[in-house]
């Protein structure tokens, strides 16, 4: 996966059995992603998913054992929660967490590897389940789920298949 | 996943019993008698999205039993699900946020610089 060099497009791959990978590059040094992912200070600024949600409470106790929690919201007032626990805390280059968010859906491992080449930054993101089960359950009900309210805008896009 | 993986995938999917079959298989292996029931389908019927699920690899059917018990292989899903749900929009919305957030942050410290 060599991404290097190229900014603005994000990566996804099945990398094992129980694993997905996600790749990006960003135009800064690894110092500036390091603390960009691991503070409360900048985290709220970016880490907020699709238009609409805000990050209201963010906790960090960067160090092995200690525990994070962020909490989003929108503006319909409906909330989404991860706890989780920091694992290996190797600054600025590898961070490796456990998470998950409320409800019933599977813990992961998550690990964070910064790469630096001429100032510009690879993230590696590496999201692990349990097993192949957990993984399958968790993309089997929130794939389909999701997907059948995705489904609308598939209407639209299959007659171009062919 | 190529793209015309991902198509057969979603060409696959864009059928409601065929959905309700992956629905179905979520909670375990069954039959095509099992699946014909719930459904309101002949076992042919069934059979044929059968068919269709397993050409797309979402399905695997197992050889060795008669009443050939089929299970959900749910490893195309990824790929879709990180395409049409909220997963892959997610990051990419925030990735596409910290690539201007960055921005601003190098703003920030040219000023600082300026300032000094």
């Amino acid at each position: 996966m060599t991404t290097q060099g190229r900014t603005g497009a994000t990566e996804y791959a099945i990398t094992s059995d129980t694993e997905v990978t996600i790749t990006r590059v960003f135009d800064a040094p690894k110092r500036v992603i390091w603390d960009a992912w691991t503070s409360c200070e900048h985290l709220p600024n970016w880490m907020l998913g699709p238009e609409g949600w805000t990050m209201p409470i963010c906790e960090i106790d960067l160090r092995p054992g200690g525990a994070l929690r962020m909490v989003w919201r929108r503006t319909d007032a409906t909330e989404m929660e991860i706890t989780g626990v920091y694992r290996e805390v190797e600054p600025p280059e590898r961070l490796v967490y456990v998470e998950s968010w409320q409800g019933d859906w599977p813990e992961t491992t998550d690990t964070l590897l910064l790469s630096e080449t001429d100032g510009k930054t690879t993230a590696t993101v590496t999201i692990r389940y349990v097993s192949k089960e957990a993984r399958d359950a968790a993309l089997a009900t929130g794939g389909i789920e999701g997907l059948s309210r995705g489904f609308d805008r598939l209407d639209d896009y299959l007659p171009t298949l062919g | 996943m190529s793209i015309d993986t991902l198509s057969t995938t979603l060409s696959a999917l864009a059928h409601p019993a065929r959905r309700a079959i992956l629905t179905r298989l979520a909670e375990g292996e069954t039959t095509v008698k099992e699946l014909s029931a719930p459904l309101d389908m002949s076992g042919p019927a069934v059979s044929r999205h059968l068919r269709v699920l397993e050409r797309a690899g979402l399905i695997s059917r197992r050889k060795e039993a008669q009443w050939r018990p089929c299970r959900l292989e749910a490893e195309p899903l990824a790929e879709v699900a990180a395409w049409a749900v909220g997963f892959r929009e997610a990051w990419d919305a925030s990735f596409d946020r910290l690539d201007a957030y960055l921005e601003h942050l190098k703003g920030q410290e040219k000023r600082n610089d300026d300032s000094r």
